[in-house]
This record gives structure tokens, C-alpha cells and sequence, in this order.
């Protein structure tokens, strides 16, 4: 089958008077229909670049991304074929209501039809968000505003979620029940999600997949698939599991050797 | 909002009622102070021109102008004259803030745009404006146009310079939530940078009619025949000091009355968001 997204042979520079700052070397990867897959690497080594490359914001300098089969240029003009991209910050405006700023995608894409908006009621009540609808962002909790933030990027159906260290801003009590929360509404939907995290343990509980990069410019160093015995209903058992914690010492390897070699 | 200390909220507690009471005293006493410094003023005033330490003819007197307002209004002078300025001075800020508004609009629009303009923005902003009233005159002759555009050029490049760099300082991730939702650059403008912009565009309005009745005063000093500017230049002519000290008088009122206007949209704005 081919893969939802691939990426191959993707690299990507940035440039200024001073010269020329490489941030992705040659990487590829396939993500297929439906599977959660988490990068993890050191910090500033080109994790976000990779999203917004994705996405279609930046355009790679050398190699191709293909999403169904598609080129960027072509995928992001067909408007049908949508990549949500979930920012670090939430970015929820301060000058419209809970509910004017999750239909913000919709309004930007002519897409406000009873259908779609429908959606987003929906998506608002079970996310227990409706009572807020008409509140302003600052009346939220930093939770709230996150699942508020998913909801937008959901509202206009997107196949294929990137999720830039989406939960950073948060505690970290309410990061794990948010993140295991949004991880599941991710499964539930069954949406590909690509998931952005410095935090090991996030990767591991999450994904079933777990990509780990070099550092900078970014390669891919391993990829290593996830599974547990248990349901990931409950970030904690899944934190309790031995799988877990091998997981977890087989990761923090492969990243602490990038950093003795280099 | 109101403050409702029965019932709604829960009773109050003893420190915090010594605290409100010593504000509100803190808050009358300010208040007072005010009024009081402006009686004095006004009586030393009146007290030095009866009892002759200063010449009346040269400095007039509180009783003086006040019968010479009165002579205004009896006359219709009072009228036209502020009629005149009011007209042209909310005309040329109505002008600058559109002006202003579309400029730096377009500069955000268009990054070479604004790199080839800026250096002209600067020296434009730092030129004493009055310098071109003598060449509106020739140009455009004497009259409500002149004042207008005299008006509009003291006020104009700084508000430009003000909103576009308001406009740069928008956190450009709040521009990449539109890109990343399918928006254009168009999008962003309005979505992000304008909504955004909203506290800033009032803010500048407030320099914007200080400025613009700045210009417009200028304008009528050497450009007109009506208006508060001519009657300050034609009483100092004539030596009627009554006449000049009242129209300053009135122009204070009129910069405070506009200023408290556009006070009260911010405060409006404020509440709502």
C-alpha cells in the first residue's frame, strides 16, 4: 500500500549574510493511513522546519515530499486535501469567542456550511467545550484552550495531524491527561497524526512509532516501533508497563550516543 | 463595571474597607487639588489686573475674557470661528487616519515597498511641517483645503511610521495559524494584523488629533480668514489680547473634548475584549 506521506531524500537550509545553516540532511520517511508517529531529537535540530515543510509552508530545497502521491505544489492547491498543523502555542484570538475562533479554518477556506459547522458543535460539546463556546479564549483553562486549538485544526477534516510540541505550554500534570486525551480523540477519528516532542516519555506513551533525529542538520538516526499489551486509554498503566521502561532506556540511548559522538 | 458590595459578593473585610475609604479620600483629594489650583490661578489672575500688578491690555483677565466669550456668542462669532477650526481639524484626522490606515497597510503588504520608502518616511516624519505652509499656500491658495492638508501633513508620516511597525511586531506565528489553516497573506491582514492592531490604531488616533489641530492651527495662522488660528494671529495684530487668550482658551477645550472622545472609544474597546 502506498504510505500517506513520504518524504525522501528532503533536505533544507537556511540562509543569511552570514552563510548558510543546514537544518534538514537528507531525510526520508514514510508515514502510512492512520498510524501516530512521534520525532524526538535534541533541541534546535530542525523539528519544526520538517513540519513546516509538510505542511507546504517552506518548500524543500532537495528531494520531494509526497502526500497520496502528490507533490506539495499540488497538494496544497487542492483544497480537499488537507494537513492540519497544530502550533506550539495555542493562538487562540483574543478578539473572537471560543467558538468564532475554531471555525477560523472553515471561514478561511469558504467552508462554513451547516454541515461543517455542525461538526464543530459536535466537536465542541465532546470535548466539553460548549458550554465556553461564546467566552472569550482568556476564560479558559490552558487545557481547554489546547482541546480548543485541536478543534480548529479538526474542523476542517484534515487526514494527516502535525502536532508541533502542541502540550509544552502546559503543566505537566495537565500535559499528561491533555496529551493522552487528544492522543485518543486522534485514535477515536482515526486520523495519521505526525507528533513533534522533545519529551521522551510523550513520544513513547503515544506513538506507535518513534523517529529519532541527529542532530543538527537533521537526519534520520532510528525508527523504532511501539506496542504494548495494554489499552493506551490510561497514559499512567502505559507509563507503569516494563515495555514502557525499556522502551524508554532504549531511546534514551540512541539519543545520548548522538551526543558523545558528535 | 460597578462595584456591588451587598449581597452578590461576599461581605467585606475590615482592611479592605479602611483600604477603599483611604482610596477614595486619596482619589477626592486629587480631585480638589485640581479644582482648587485652577481657582487660584483664575483669582491671582483677576486680583493682578484689578489691582494693576499687570497691565490688562497686554494680559487680559479671567472677567475680560469671559465677557469677551459672551460678546461671541451674542455676535455668532463664537460660531463660525470654532465651527471653522472644529471642521477642519476632524476632516484632516478623519484624512490621516484613513491615509495612515492604507499606507501601512500596503507597506506590510509589500516588504520592497516599505524598504524603498522608509529612509523617505524618516526624513518626511523629522521635517518641521510648518516649513511647507508657505508652499501649500502658493499651491493650493488660501483657504479650508490649505489648513486641511496643513493639517494632515504634520500628523501623517508619523502615523504611517507608528502602525506599520505596530504591524511588523505582530507575532508572526499568529500569521503562520493562518497559512497552516489554508489563509492568504490577505487573510492574515485582516484575520490577524488589523484585529490585533486595534488598541495601537486608537492609540495613535490620540497623538493623530492633538497633531492634526496642531497643523491645522498653523494653517490658519497663514491661510485663512476665519477660524481660532486667525483670530489668535489677528487679535495679537490689533492688540486685542481678550480675543487672542480666549481662542486659545477654546482650543484647549477642543483638544481636551477630543482627546476624552477617543478615550472613551479605548475604554469601550477595553470592556468588550
Amino acid at each position: 500500500m502506498q504510505p500517506l506521506l513520504s518524504l525522501r531524500d528532503v533536505s533544507y537550509s537556511y540562509h543569511n549574510l552570514k552563510g548558510e545553516t543546514p537544518a534538514l540532511s537528507h531525510i526520508n520517511l514514510q508515514i502510512s493511513e492512520g498510524s501516530f508517529v512521534a520525532v524526538v531529537g535534541p533541541s534546535g535540530c530542525g523539528k519544526s522546519t520538517l513540519l513546516s515543510i509538510i505542511a507546504g509552508l517552506l518548500s524543500p530545497e532537495d528531494g520531494e515530499v509526497l502526500y497520496r502521491g502528490l507533490s506539495s505544489k499540488d497538494y496544497c492547491a487542492d483544497t480537499a486535501l488537507k494537513i492540519g498543523y497544530m502550533l506550539q502555542r495555542d493562538h487562540l484570538f483574543e478578539w473572537r469567542t471560543v467558538y468564532q475562533n475554531v471555525i477560523l479554518g472553515l471561514e478561511l477556506t469558504h467552508g462554513l456550511t451547516k454541515e461543517n459547522t455542525d461538526y464543530v458543535l459536535k466537536l465542541l460539546e465532546d470535548y466539553g467545550l460548549s458550554g465556553f463556546k461564546d467566552k472569550k479564549p482568556s476564560e479558559l483553562s490552558g487545557g481547554m484552550r489546547q482541546r480548543a486549538a485541536l478543534i480548529r485544526t479538526m474542523a476542517v477534516h484534515p487526514d494527516l495531524l502535525l502536532l508541533d510540541e502542541p502540550f509544552s505550554a502546559l503543566d505537566f500534570q495537565t500535559r499528561l491527561s491533555v496529551s493522552a486525551d487528544i492522543a485518543n480523540i486522534i485514535r477515536q477519528t482515526g486520523k495519521t497524526a505526525l507528533l513533534i516532542t522533545h519529551d521522551l516519555s510523550e513520544a513513547i506513551t503515544l506513538a506507535d512509532r518513534v523517529i529519532v533525529l541527529s542532530k543538527r542538520p537533521a537526519g534520520v538516526k532510528r525508527e523504532m516501533e511501539i506496542q504494548y499489551e495494554i489499552s493506551r486509554e490510561d497514559p499512567l498503566a502505559v507509563r507503569g508497563t516494563t515495555a514502557y521502561q525499556t522502551y524508554f532506556n532504549q531511546l534514551w540511548e540512541v539519543l545520548t550516543d548522538d551526543k558523545t559522538t558528535a | 463595571m460597578t462595584r456591588q458590595p451587598h449581597k452578590t459578593s461576599p461581605p467585606v473585610s475590615i482592611q479592605q474597607e479602611i483600604f477603599l475609604r483611604a482610596h477614595h479620600r486619596h482619589h477626592h483629594r486629587i480631585t480638589l487639588g485640581r479644582f482648587f489650583l485652577l481657582l487660584f490661578f483664575l483669582g491671582l489672575w483677576e486680583t493682578a489686573a484689578r489691582l494693576g500688578w499687570i497691565d490688562s491690555f497686554f494680559f487680559s483677565s479671567p472677567s475680560g475674557i469671559l465677557k469677551y466669550l459672551g460678546q461671541m456668542l451674542v455676535d455668532h462669532s463664537f460660531f463660525a470661528h470654532t465651527g471653522v477650526t472644529l471642521f477642519e481639524t476632524i476632516a484632516s484626522f478623519f484624512l490621516v487616519t484613513v491615509l495612515s490606515l492604507l499606507a501601512a497597510t500596503l507597506l506590510w503588504y509589500q516588504n520592497s515597498l516599505s524598504e524603498i520608502l522608509e529612509p523617505y518616511l524618516v526624513v518626511l516624519n523629522a521635517l518641521p511641517k510648518s516649513a511647507l505652509a508657505p508652499l501649500l499656500i502658493v499651491w493650493l491658495g488660501t483657504g479650508t483645503n490649505t489648513i486641511i492638508v496643513a493639517g494632515i501633513s504634520v500628523a501623517v508620516f508619523g502615523s504611517i511610521i507608528s502602525l506599520y511597525t505596530g504591524f511588523c511586531q505582530v507575532d508572526p506565528e499568529m500569521c503562520k495559524l493562518i497559512y497552516t489553516l489554508g489563509g492568504s497573506r490577505k487573510d492574515a491582514l485582516t484575520k490577524v494584523i488589523l484585529p490585533s492592531s486595534v488598541p495601537l490604531i486608537l492609540s495613535s488616533m490620540k497623538v493623530n488629533i492633538g497633531l492634526s489641530l496642531v497643523g491645522v492651527i498653523i494653517g490658519e495662522f497663514l491661510a485663512a480668514r476665519r477660524g481660532l488660528g486667525y483670530l489668535i494671529i489677528y487679535g495679537s495684530q490689533v492688540f486685542q489680547l481678550n480675543m487672542v487668550i480666549t481662542s486659545i482658551i477654546i482650543l484647549c477645550a477642543i483638544a481636551m473634548v477630543f482627546y476624552k472622545l477617543i478615550q472613551s472609544a479605548e475604554h469601550y474597546y477595553k470592556k468588550k475584549y
